[in-house]
């Protein structure tokens, strides 16, 4: 117990990915290759070492009450940061259960991806700027995931845009490229001006923007009066800043553009950890949302239609990076659908498994265009004979993804949809607001009448049809996502190579460095679900409770939602339903991975017939629904008319008119009394008399 | 030797207590030193001229180093809205008209005092290569103008601060018409002119206030007994507004603004980085030091529409911003739309934002001044600033591209950067205001007949958004509105310096001038460096600034309060005002609406 407070090593795992980012940027260029490699990759590996360490220190400190075991908190606060009036806050950070897997996340995958680029970007010359980059992205994202206040966290919220902007644009030289990294960061601008509005009034409304008294408010009686009113406004505005990094409808139309930048980039920011920022933030303010059944059915709505419209344009793209962005917006909805329905837990195991999985293909597809110098599967196939690695290892990914059984990804997915069917609101349990029981209260002391009855719960009819909706959405992009994933590896890596000759005789496996870190992640991707095992299974084969970790790890974080508010419509022991969930959506995957096969190897002459028949439909998806065209008319295009327009006002209107014609008037009265300064002496002695004459009258008061 | 130069007053009297150093007036005129060195020196040398001048700015910078190392960051215990240190008089300069000598600084003063004195090296030594003819008469100009800035700023006598205050634009006049680009006698001219108007204005206020002071005989310019005058709430209505106008014009605040461009797009760099980075926050400054805590009252009445103003241009000038072609105009209007975000601040009267305002005034001059020093550099080797004439320009330039990204992110505000915390603060502390907007009716009423137009004003303002548990919900709305449309400011920030930054720094290099333009040069890269580890050194430790300005802040917000304006405590210093400003005659029977002026219902 005794480092809690002041647990230093926090600050050590931030700082560590800073100290290589500053050697690497400020001589770097001077620097032996091997040792820009070797110092880029020892930081974010020493950094890995002090969140195990950590994480150790996390558990050895743990309370255990009865069954429960209380992780709290091991916190770090650095110094002072801005304190003005009653506002303070700190550079301080915070570790806990939730936090401890994102940091596992981003050094550990991040360690892997950077080994993987020493070998992909071996003959880049700028290889110090680019690990510079990542360096500081590593920092950016490790000071998000460990921020004790919302402001830390948007510091690393801000600093992972602006990383992100400089990767993607790394080749600068590529105006196209440049345009995407500027895309990106102003987009997600869109979406951190939600997120600072949103701060703003909850610091209006509690006085504090430290996560762990806002919790304290949020989640205690007295208190929650003040901040009950403006939760659902605040948690809208966040979740908005969290459409914008996490890529959801309506600010998910720069991630498929930030795929110019190099492959290790896509792999670690565009898949297993920015890009999850956004989910991280809404399980850290869980008690927020909750508090507001509102803003969580708007999040699974809006988490339901990315997961759904985004595997729709998956399918139709031809760049193997193109259809891994797609389907990286959509595993991006399936996370903020679980948000959204109460599976904290789940959004969170879907985090986990993604980045094993989306890093895998990612890092896999990067593998292939490194060996073949083409993103266009079109001119693939057949690959599985001169990169046997890449290929199997792809597969694994492909498997997981698709929600194969067993795999990492069957497991999260099952978690989310089976969550989708059952879990309730307490505040949309039919009833609970005509009885006369203060909302208040009801949230805080006690459960709902209708949870403790035991039975099966009465839903109200809105709710009823938007869980059922988006779980049946989901369900549908399972199938969708299965069909995509492996038409990508069938077109890739079976059948008969459709390139040049010449390419395919260059073709070749890639190098160790990039190899071992495939498959690492393919042996995460294969088994990192099995520490979530659906809860039937365990009930019926009576298999120790071991196999419910992730759960368990997460039971104190979200302790309010799971207790209090969000509950299982089917009551306490759901496991049939819970298993015929699970059976239909794994009956989906399968039936999409079939149909694959069927198009891609066995009739390949189907596609086209498909094509030709739904020809409008087609191009509305190669097309991305016209959103991007949209966007540009309705922000660009007007934002620059505005400012002709302005300019137009400022130069003629305001310049021109209002401060040159004031001028104007003042030389033209100027040009009048001029005219009385003739020279004529007989004039000037009508004018001194007539004001003699005047003044004489003023003295003696004829005029007033 | 302390107590000779303490004895060296100007007009016999001592100037300080026996054992202090005079430091104001020792920061003031120390660019004298080197303006008379200059004039010694023949006019062809002109390393020699360079090398003095900018050795007579380092002094001046070490003189400041030296007041704010003894500048106590204590609490502040004067009287009145200011507590000054380092006081100096007030000695009688001119007896017969209560004109006197008088220096004094604080919290807010320190900073702006040392930011004039950290950007002189870097202007002095960007100018080394950018100009070549009459060096002699330019250093002297940028010496003089600098001298002037440091007067106003540490002024204590409202005549002293005048003169300090037209003596600017003089010097920056002769920089921007002779030393400045094609169209620079008109530029200089508007400059000139349209600053003289507003100042002329704040003449007749400060007169108009004297005279009243000096009603009982004891004229005065000190600014301490002209903070002692009563008001009446029409006089300070006027007297507001007169000050008000000059020091918008030198923000400039939105829509007295359109000199701004003009002057900066025809300035040489040094000129620009001088407006920009100092000259400008004299508007600001003189908002907070004279005309807020001269007229309380009617800032009460005019904050609103000040903040609507300052709303306006944020987005404004960010628009306006990104549509220019030219990269100087980009980063004049820039200055529009974050000037807005300090006047924001300064307004809103709460202890973050005003802090913020302050600190954006800081942050503001670091940034832009780093901006144009860019630009700058840009120009020198193209000689254009047309952005389609660039392109590409991070390859052949990588060191500057590093450095200038990070101005260009500091400048969008990016937390880490100094840009950020100006404006958080800025936005958090505005989001709790309480600006309180009247309408028509109300206006003539309170001018005419302030008591019973301010009764009808406030009641309807408690009516109109009755929600259950707000006291004031009409200014919550208010300010959360104003707030949300200032916050749209930091997406368009980052709209037009990115745009500007990708046309001109990325993209590929199509036009062979840039295919070989020579990276910034040992000169270059020391004065950028300061400019950079600034904007990181304000971004990661601003408390450095702000724990020494927060006594300040606290003072003058606690004494605004009690006139009526903003405060946490706003509702019983609702009631002051009321004692204060209104005579309140007994109503109880006849007023269906009883209760508090302003701000709703009280608690029983």
């Amino acid at each position: 117990m005794l480092y809690t407070d002041q647990f230093y090593y926090l600050g050590l795992i931030a700082l560590m990915p800073l100290i290589g980012a500053l050697i690497n940027g400020l001589i770097g260029a001077k620097l032996p290759r091997k040792l820009v490699d070797v110092i880029a990759c020892s930081s974010i590996g020493l950094s890995f070492m002090f969140s195990l360490i950590s994480i150790k220190a996390l558990v050895d400190n743990a309370a255990h009450i009865g069954d429960e075991t209380i992780y709290g908190h091991l916190s770090y606060t650095a110094y002072q940061w801005i304190y003005a009036g009653d506002f303070g806050v700190d550079i301080a950070f915070m570790l806990d259960p939730l936090t401890s897997m994102m940091l596992l996340l981003i050094t550990g995958i991040g360690f892997l991806i950077h080994l993987y680029s020493v070998g992909y970007m071996s003959e880049e010359p700028a290889k110090w700027r680019y690990f510079s980059y990542l360096n500081l992205f590593c920092f950016s994202m490790l000071l998000l995931v460990l921020g004790k206040n919302m402001l830390v966290t948007f510091i690393g919220w801000e600093g992972v845009g602006a990383c992100s902007y400089l990767l993607i644009g790394f080749w600068y030289t590529d105006d196209a490229k440049a345009a995407a990294g500027q895309k990106a960061f102003i987009v997600n601008r869109v979406g951190d001006f939600a997120f600072l509005v949103g701060m703003f009034i909850l610091f209006y409304e509690t006085g504090t923007v430290d996560y762990v008294a806002l919790k304290e408010i949020a989640t205690d009686a007295a208190s929650m009066a003040s901040i009950a009113p403006i939760a659902g406004v605040a948690s809208i505005l966040i979740f908005i800043g969290c459409t914008g990094k996490s890529a959801q409808i309506p600010l998910f139309v720069w991630l498929p553009d930030a795929m110019a930048g190099p492959t290790p980039v896509s792999a670690l920011i565009h898949a297993a950890t920015m890009v999850t920022s956004g989910v991280f933030l809404l399980s850290r303010m869980n008690w927020l949302l909750t508090i507001s059944p509102e803003a969580m059915m708007v999040v699974a709505i809006i988490g339901a239609l990315t997961a759904f419209f985004g595997a729709t344009m998956a399918l139709v793209q031809n760049d193997i990076k193109g259809v891994l962005a797609y389907s990286t917006v959509s595993q991006l909805g399936y996370m903020f659908l679980a948000v959204g329905v109460g599976s904290f837990t789940g959004a969170l195991f879907h985090v986990m498994t993604h980045a094993f999985f989306k890093a895998l293909l990612f890092l896999g597809s990067g593998s292939v265009i490194h060996s073949v110098h083409t993103q266009d599967i079109r001119e693939m196939g057949g690959l599985r004979k001169v990169m046997p690695w890449t290929a199997g290892t792809f597969l694994v990914g492909c498997m997981a993804i698709s929600g194969f059984p067993l795999m990492s990804g069957f497991f999260s997915k099952d978690l989310i949809l089976w969550s989708a069917f059952s879990n309730v609101h307490v505040l949309n349990i039919k009833g609970v607001l005509e009885q006369n029981i203060g909302v208040i209260d009801l949230l805080t002391n006690t459960p709902a009448p209708a949870i403790t009855a035991g039975g099966a719960v009465d839903v109200n009819v809105l709710a009823l049809v938007v869980g059922s909706g988006v779980g049946v959405l989901g369900v549908i992009t399972a199938g969708l996502t299965a069909f995509y994933m492996f038409r990508l590896y069938f077109m890739t890596f079976e059948g008969e190579y459709r390139g040049d000759e010449e390419t395919l005789s260059h073709a070749h496996e890639s190098p160790p460095t990039m190899v071992i870190p495939l498959a690492v992640l393919a042996f995460l991707a294969a088994f990192g679900g099995l520490t979530g095992w659906p809860h039937f299974i365990v009930h019926w084969l009576h298999l120790p409770e071991g196999l419910l970790f992730f759960e368990h790890w997460y039971e104190e974080i979200f302790q309010t939602s799971n207790q209090f508010r969000i509950v299982g419509r089917f009551g306490a022991k759901p496991y049939v339903y819970e298993a015929i969930a699970t059976a239909i959506s794994v009956g989906v995957g399968l039936t999409g991975i079939f149909f694959a096969h069927r198009f891609y190897l066995v009739q390949p002459e189907v596609p086209g017939r498909v094509k030709a028949k739904f020809e409008k439909l087609h191009q509305v998806l190669t097309d991305k629904y016209y959103v991007d065209e949209g966007y540009d008319l309705a922000f660009v295009k007007s934002s620059i008319k505005a400012g002709e327009g302005l300019t137009f006002f400022d130069k003629n209107i305001l310049d021109g008119g209002l401060v040159n014609g004031a001028a104007q008037i003042m030389v033209s009265c100027g040009r009048i009394l001029r005219n009385m300064q003739s020279g004529d002496v007989q004039r000037y002695a009508t004018y001194i008399t007539l004001g003699v004459v005047l003044s004489l009258a003023v003295l003696y008061g004829y005029i007033s | 030797m302390v107590e000779m130069i303490g004895a060296l007053a100007l007009l016999g009297a001592p100037l300080t207590q026996p054992g202090q150093l005079p430091w104001l007036t020792l920061v003031t005129f120390s660019p004298l030193i080197g303006v008379l060195a200059l004039l010694l020196m023949p006019g062809k040398q002109e390393s020699a001229l360079r090398t003095i001048a900018l050795a007579s700015t380092l002094l001046t910078f070490a003189i400041s180093i030296g007041i704010m190392v003894f500048f106590d960051a204590g609490v502040a215990t004067a009287p009145g809205p200011f507590t000054f240190q380092m006081t100096e008089g007030p000695v009688p300069w001119i007896p017969t008209m209560g004109i006197h000598y008088a220096m004094g600084i604080d919290g807010l003063s320190l900073w702006l005092v040392m930011l004039a004195t950290f950007l002189y090296p870097m202007v002095i030594l960007s100018t080394y290569s950018a100009v070549n003819n009459h060096v002699k008469e330019y250093m002297i100009c940028l010496l003089v103008l600098q001298m002037a800035m440091l007067g106003a700023l540490v002024s204590l006598d409202v005549f002293l601060f005048y003169i300090f205050w037209e003596m600017m634009l003089i010097p920056m006049y002769f920089i921007i018409g002779i030393w400045g680009g094609e169209d620079r006698i008109s530029a200089a001219v508007k400059f000139f002119v349209y600053t003289l108007v507003g100042s002329l204005l704040m003449l007749i206020a400060i007169l108009y206030v004297y005279f009243k002071a000096g009603a009982d005989g004891s004229y005065s310019f000190l600014f301490s007994d002209m903070l002692s005058v009563q008001l009446s709430y029409p006089e300070q209505f006027w007297l507001f507004l007169a000050f008000f106008v000059a020091f918008a014009i030198k923000v400039p605040l939105f829509p007295f603004h359109t000199w701004l461009p003009l002057a900066h797009v025809q300035a040489p760099t040094a000129g620009s980085v001088v407006l920009a980075g100092v000259m400008l926050k004299m508007g600001t400054y003189g908002l907070v030091r004279y005309a807020f805590p001269l007229f309380p009252y009617a800032l009460k009445t005019f904050a609103p529409y000040i903040a609507l103003l300052a709303v306006i241009g944020i987005l404004y000038g960010a628009i306006v911003a990104m549509v220019q072609p030219d990269v100087k105009k980009i980063v004049a209007y820039s200055s529009v739309s974050h000037l807005g975000f300090c006047v924001l601040g300064l307004v809103a009267m709460t202890p973050q934002a005003l802090a913020g305002g302050i600190f954006i005034m800081l942050a503001h001059g670091i940034a832009t001044g780093g901006l144009f020093l860019c630009v700058g550099i840009l120009y020198e080797r193209r000689h254009t600033k047309k952005i389609k004439d660039f392109g590409g320009v991070a390859k052949s330039m990588p060191v500057f591209s590093f450095l200038f990204m990070i101005i260009v992110m500091a400048s969008v505000g990016l937390p880490g950067l100094n840009g950020f915390v100006g404006e958080f603060l800025t936005l958090i502390g505005a989001s709790k205001s309480n600006f309180l907007f009247f309408e028509t009716p109300y206006a003539a009423q309170i001018i005419t007949d302030p008591d019973t137009g301010l009764r009808a004003w406030s009641w309807a303002e408690a009516q109109r958004f009755p929600l259950p548990d707000r006291m004031q919900a009409g200014p919550e709305i208010t300010a959360i509105l104003l707030t949300t449309f200032a916050t749209l400011g930091v997406i368009f920030a980052a709209g037009y310096l990115l745009w500007m930054w990708r046309r001109v720094m990325f993209g590929p290099l199509t036009k062979d001038e840039n295919k070989n333009l020579e990276d910034v040069n040992a000169r270059e890269i020391t004065y950028l460096v300061p400019i950079v580890l600034m904007a990181i050194f304000m971004g990661v430790a601003p408390d450095f600034f702000l724990s020494r300005m927060e006594p300040t802040n606290n003072q003058f917000l606690s004494y605004m309060s009690e006139k009526g304006i903003g405060g946490s405590n706003a509702v019983d210093a609702d009631a002051t005002y009321v004692k204060e400003c209104v005579i309140v005659e007994d109503r109880a029977g006849d007023d269906p609406a009883p209760g508090p002026m302003i701000g709703g219902a009280d608690a029983p």
